[in-house]
């Protein structure tokens, strides 16, 4: 089956900011992404080395702020939902496959190197900047914070700033 | 009044608003096409700018949106989280971001949303996402200078510019409308093809009308608590009759029985206050009427809420603005604070009583008289319990 053609973009964008209002007015406070990715990463260091998660003040610190456990955080939740609600929109759209895109110019091994080293980078530098595109950018366009703006456009003008270096990857 | 957390709903159910907020949230991405990092990347290599759609379209109706339920008092901003601002970690966090954007192709969100309808590299990259997860973690020490420097607290965009809220609305808006407008030309450019219909499209057309509308009905529907205070001031013959009033001599009686169902909700300046402070009082401003945590204090049952001010009017116009908002158990000091001074406090015992009813009312002030000095010198001691304000706690 062909899949289906995407949503329009400015109705896509109209619903979202409808849910981020709506996040809002529920709970007072906006989406995020790699929250999840740390609270994920948290657990993961206290089940395989105890000890030195205990011992490490940065771990210790996100224990007290998480006494019932790395997991039980309101993003790691909202992420458990984002992986049902994009299966279940690819399943509906005929999307779901299994496979590992790449651009035209480059070779699987490049695109395998290039995600996971671009995931770290996203995930070092969304804990430095206090949020990512969800979480910093877009919750904080909402909201107005000056904070969260000046990450958004960090983001995106560094991401211009490299696009020309990396231009093989995908064009 | 928003947001519903914590005392609508609860923590744990707040984790399952999260999971369908989830669902929501990876549906729409995913319908966006956000799944395919072909698509994300578009818009660095100028060839589809969707991602700059969904999210600039997306960033504008959520600052409207709140701004809207803000407007008519449905949602308490000062509860809610607002991004500290870090300067430096921000700007040096958001290179680096940036930087993987263009190396993996995907943000944290997206590789989620693409990991569920089966991206390896999108898998990929949540796995790399982990690991540069530790690296901060473990290298923490190493950071931490960088982490805390430039802190200046969670402004908004629009004080830190210092322009007024409703002009940097404008603005970005405009901003907005002006990127759609381009990228369709770059984009028809790169991809050698006409531009396409951008906003007279079904869509754009929609949009742009419930926009206008929205930001014009701002000027016709004053905020709820201009709403309030418009029709207090006028009203203050027969709205204020339905306040109940109370008399100087049941309120000093009530302060010296020391009834705890009685509590004082001081409208006074904090210099008043403190130079005469009474049992049980609460700091109270006007402002603290439009916000959620204050009012909850008013919501309490089997309490005698007493507005105090200097005088009554002003009590009177808070207790029908209060009452407006649906507060029932409210009652303003007759007189003021004024007539309870002269009436109590410095109770003149020269006075000759003339009737009966006189002698009671001479021999309970002149009671009150010797015994509320030291009542209220007793609650100087018991500071007013000031509530603080909780904001959520948010973030990623």
């Amino acid at each position: 089956m062909t899949p289906k053609p995407y949503m329009n973009p400015y109705l896509a964008g109209v619903l979202l900011g409808l849910l981020l209002t709506a996040t809002v007015y529920i709970t007072g406070r906006g989406l995020g992404a790699s929250g999840a990715m740390k609270s994920a990463a948290v657990a993961t260091v206290e089940t395989v080395a105890p000890s030195h998660a205990s011992g490490t003040p940065y771990y210790r610190e996100y224990q007290e702020e998480h006494p019932e456990g790395a997991l039980k955080n309101w993003l790691v939740f909202e992420v458990i939902g984002v992986v049902i609600g994009a299966f279940l929109s690819g399943l509906l759209s005929n999307r779901l496959s299994f496979k590992l895109e790449h651009g035209p110019r480059t070779t699987r091994n490049i695109r395998i190197a290039g995600a996971i080293f671009g995931g770290a980078l996203f995930g070092f530098g969304a804990q430095l900047g206090r949020g990512c595109t969800s979480g910093a950018a877009l919750s904080g366009m909402g909201v107005l914070s000056t904070g969260g703006i000046i990450t958004m456009m960090a983001i995106f003008g560094g991401a211009y700033a490299f696009a020309y270096f990396f231009r093989k990857l995908w064009v | 009044m928003g947001p519903l957390v914590p005392d609508i709903i609860g923590q744990n159910l707040n984790y399952v608003v999260a999971l369908f907020i989830g669902v929501g949230f990876g549906w729409i991405l995913e319908q966006a096409g956000f799944s395919t990092s072909k698509k994300l990347v578009g818009l660095f290599y100028g060839y589809d700018f969707t991602v700059l759609r969904v999210f600039f379209t997306a960033g504008v109706t959520a600052m409207f949106g709140i701004i809207i339920l803000q407007h008519f008092g449905m949602l308490d901003i000062n509860l809610v989280y607002i991004n500290p601002t870090f300067l430096w970690s921000a700007i040096v966090g958001g290179v680096i971001m940036g930087l993987g954007f263009v190396v993996g192709g995907f943000c944290p969100g997206t590789s989620v949303c693409a990991a569920a309808i089966g991206k390896k590299d999108a898998m990929l990259f949540v796995l790399g996402s982990l690991l540069g997860v530790l690296v901060f973690a473990e290298g923490y020490p190493l950071f931490e200078d960088l982490y805390k420097a430039g802190h200046w607290g969670s402004p908004h965009i629009f004080e830190t510019m210092g322009l007024p809220k409703s002009v940097f609305v404008f603005l970005l808006t405009a901003v907005a409308l002006i990127a759609f407008w381009a990228v369709t030309l770059v984009e028809a450019r790169t991809n050698r093809e006409t531009p396409k219909p951008w906003l007279l499209t079904r869509v754009g057309v929609t949009v742009a009308v419930v926009g206008i509308v929205i930001a014009v009905s701002g000027y016709f529907f004053p905020t709820q608590k201009e709403h309030y205070l418009y029709a207090t001031h006028h009203q203050q013959g027969g709205g204020a009759a339905a306040v109940s009033g109370m008399s100087v001599d049941e309120f000093a009686f009530r302060l010296l029985d020391k009834d705890r169902r009685l509590r004082v909700v001081d409208f006074r300046d904090a210099a008043a206050a403190k130079s005469m402070p009474l049992p049980n009082a609460v700091p109270f401003t006007l402002e603290n009427l439009f916000e959620k945590e204050p009012r909850r204090l008013l919501a309490q049952r089997g309490t005698i809420n007493v507005f105090i001010a200097p005088d009554e009017n002003t009590e009177r116009r808070l207790a029908t603005v209060a009452g407006e908002l649906g507060y029932k158990n409210i009652r303003v000091l007759e007189g003021g604070l004024k007539a309870f001074e002269a009436a109590i406090l410095n109770f003149d015992t020269t006075l000759v009583p003339a009737t009966r009813q006189d002698v009671d009312t001479y021999r309970f002030r002149a009671r009150a008289r010797r015994d509320l000095p030291a009542v209220i010198a007793a609650s100087a001691n018991t500071a007013p319990v000031v509530k603080t304000i909780k904001r959520a706690v948010g973030g990623c």
